[in-house]
Order: structure tokens, then sequence, then C-alpha cells
């Protein structure tokens, strides 16, 4: 039996299935806060503790479904393409607030962490927690943070996103439903994405200019801002 | 189906290729992402011939996120023993990317009229 509960068919069935039923609990509840990712991964942690299943084994199957996160990168190029005329006539206030939040996401997240007495490595593993996990894991492991351990805040910090986003921006009045739209895959990346792909294409379309930008800003600029902080407030 | 799955795959290939000859530290996909619109943009890629694909990939981006949630598990004593700093430090720099980023794109849309037009805002 336990064979079976580890064999690659059954974890890839039983990842789907996870998945399904968040969809379908978020669908009748209608709540928010039960995000399918969350309610999926909180499942499938459950029963691989119940049966006592070790992450390896688990890893063996899951990573079949992991891979298509790679393509799945590749295929927003599409919604980007659609949305370029756009992304033209609003090039510079994307820039430059993607430049803001980018700068924000890194200084503020590793600031507050060393304040609060966490070691440099964590820091590190946070820098990169607002894009989009593919990247995000690249940068950690230049910086020299624990990539996985980037991965699993990255989610973390995008179902909050998803949860709290749009509530958050009414409470500090972000109003203007671009501005909104792009915050959301700034600092949510794609599960912000996903769950503004919810309320409109346009507002997904919108996401996922955020995500991009802020994704090359970050990639590109996070070993330099984290050496200018270094040098007014070691880490 | 093939043609989709030869362009997706193929710009995946080829930024993967690009990231590992260059040395550019952005992942693969990403490079294949910017590959990809620079195709469609050249007019050398049709959207309906990516369409299919690319819209269930991107609906269902959620679903390939759940794998690498589930490696919280293995890192769970090292969040236990920092659990106040990451969380604190997470959740206040996700609010203000939130409203810095929306403020700056607010006020230079206000100031900024030759950036677009007001009107062309997607509605709920």
């Amino acid at each position: 039996m336990k064979n079976f509960l580890q064999s690659e068919v059954f974890i890839v069935a039983f990842v789907f299935l996870a998945y399904f039923a968040g969809k379908q609990i978020q669908k009748r509840t209608r709540l928010i806060l039960l995000n399918p990712i969350l309610v999926a991964v909180i499942i499938i942690i459950v029963f691989l503790s119940a049966f006592k299943i070790d992450y390896k084994s688990f890893h063996e199957g899951s990573k079949l479904i992991e891979f298509f996160l790679k393509p799945a990168v590749v295929a927003l190029g599409v919604p980007l393409y659609l949305q370029i005329e756009k992304i033209k006539k609003q090039a510079i206030s994307i820039l430059v607030s993607q430049l803001v939040g980018c700068v924000v996401g890194i200084v503020s997240v590793v600031v507050i962490a060393k304040l609060m007495g966490a070691p440099k490595e964590i820091i590190y593993s946070l820098a990169p927690k607002s894009v989009t996990t593919p990247i995000a894991i690249e940068v950690s492991k230049t910086i020299g943070g624990i990539p996985p351990l980037t991965a699993s805040v990255v989610i973390v910090v995008g179902i909050f996103g998803a949860i709290f986003g749009y509530t958050i921006m009414k409470w500090t009045h972000v109003k203007n439903p671009v501005a909104q739209g792009l915050s959301m895959g700034t600092a949510a990346h794609a599960v912000g994405t996903s769950r503004s792909m919810e309320i409109s294409p346009k507002f997904g379309a919108m996401s996922s200019i955020g995500l991009i930008v802020n994704g090359i800003f970050t990639a590109i600029l996070t070993p330099y801002i984290l050496e200018l902080i270094n040098i007014w407030f070691p880490l | 189906m093939i043609r989709q799955c030869v362009i997706i795959f193929g710009c995946l290939a080829i930024g993967e290729l690009l990231a590992s000859v260059t040395g550019i530290k952005l992942p693969g996909s990403i490079i294949g992402m910017l590959l990809l619109t620079l195709l469609l943009k050249l007019g050398w890629v049709k959207v309906a011939w990516v369409k299919g694909i690319s819209d269930f990939l991107v609906k269902n981006l959620p679903l390939f996120f759940v794998p690498p949630g589930v490696a919280v598990m293995l890192y769970l004593d090292v969040i236990e023993a920092n659990f106040w700093s990451i969380v604190v430090s997470s959740i206040v720099s996700t609010i203000l990317v939130l409203s810095l980023t929306g403020w700056t794109h607010q006020w230079l849309r206000k100031s900024n009229y030759f950036s677009g037009k007001p009107t062309d805002q997607p509605t709920a």
C-alpha cells in the first residue's frame, strides 16, 4: 500500500485531487481566505504526515506537475503581447512605479527582518519574496539565500496578496484599476495575477505586466541593492 | 497542438540555452517568455498558433505552485525559529509594495497625460 502511495501516478493524481478540492471549497464557500493553493498544500501536508510519506518520495511525483511552471511562465508572453500597446502608452508610469515597487519590496523586507533579529541567510532568502518562484529561486541562489525557503515564502506572500491585496489597496486608497492590477502583480506575482484574472482579464493583464517587469528588475537589481544596504546598514 | 508545444517548449529551450551560454542572471523561462513576446510582435508567430496551450497554462498557473508550496514542510523548523521576523517583514513589505507601487502609478498618470489617456483604464 505504501508503495502505491509513493508512486508517481498516485502522487500526480493526488496533487490534482487536492487542487480540485481546493477550487471546489472556494467555489462553494466563496471565502477568498480559502485560497485553492493554500487548501491544496495543507491537504497534501496533512496527508503526507498521516501516512508518513517523506517529502523526497512526494517530490518524485510532484515534480512532474511542478515542471509545467516553466512553460506556463513562457505562456505569459501571450497576455504580455496582447497588452503591449497599452504598456507602450504608459511606459514611463509603469517603469517608474515598478522600480519603486522593486526597491521598496527588497529594502523593507530586508531591513525589518534584520531589525527583528533574523540571521543573514534568512534575510537573503526573504529579499526576492515579491517575485515569481522561478526568478526568486535564481535570485536567492545568486545572493546566498536558501532557495527552497525562498520558494515557500514567495508562495505564502502570493497567497497573502491574493487574499488581502484588493482590501489593502482599498484601505490605502489605490483606486485606479490599472494601478490596482499592476500592484497585485508587483507584490504578489503569479498568485496575485491569477486572483486578478478572476476579477477580469484586464486586471489580469495589468498584473502580469507587474509580475514580469518587477521580476526582471528584481533579478537584475537585487545583488546591487543588497550591496548598497550593506554599506549603510550591515546585514 | 503539436505546433503549439513546439513554439512554447522551443522558446523555453532557447531561453534556457541563452541563460546558460551567456550567464545572464535571469531564469530561462523568463527569457523564453520575452522571446515569445518578441516573435509575436515580429509576426513570426501568430497568436492563434499558441492560444490554446497558453490559455490552458495561464489559467491553471496556481496548480503548478502547489508542489513547490508543499516544500514548506521541509523548513518548518527554520520558519518556526524565525517565525515573527519572517511573517512581520513579509506582510509589512507586501503592504508597502502594494501601496507605493499603486500610488506612484496613480500619481504619474495624473500628472503625465502624455503617458496614456485616463479613459483606457480597465473597468471591473
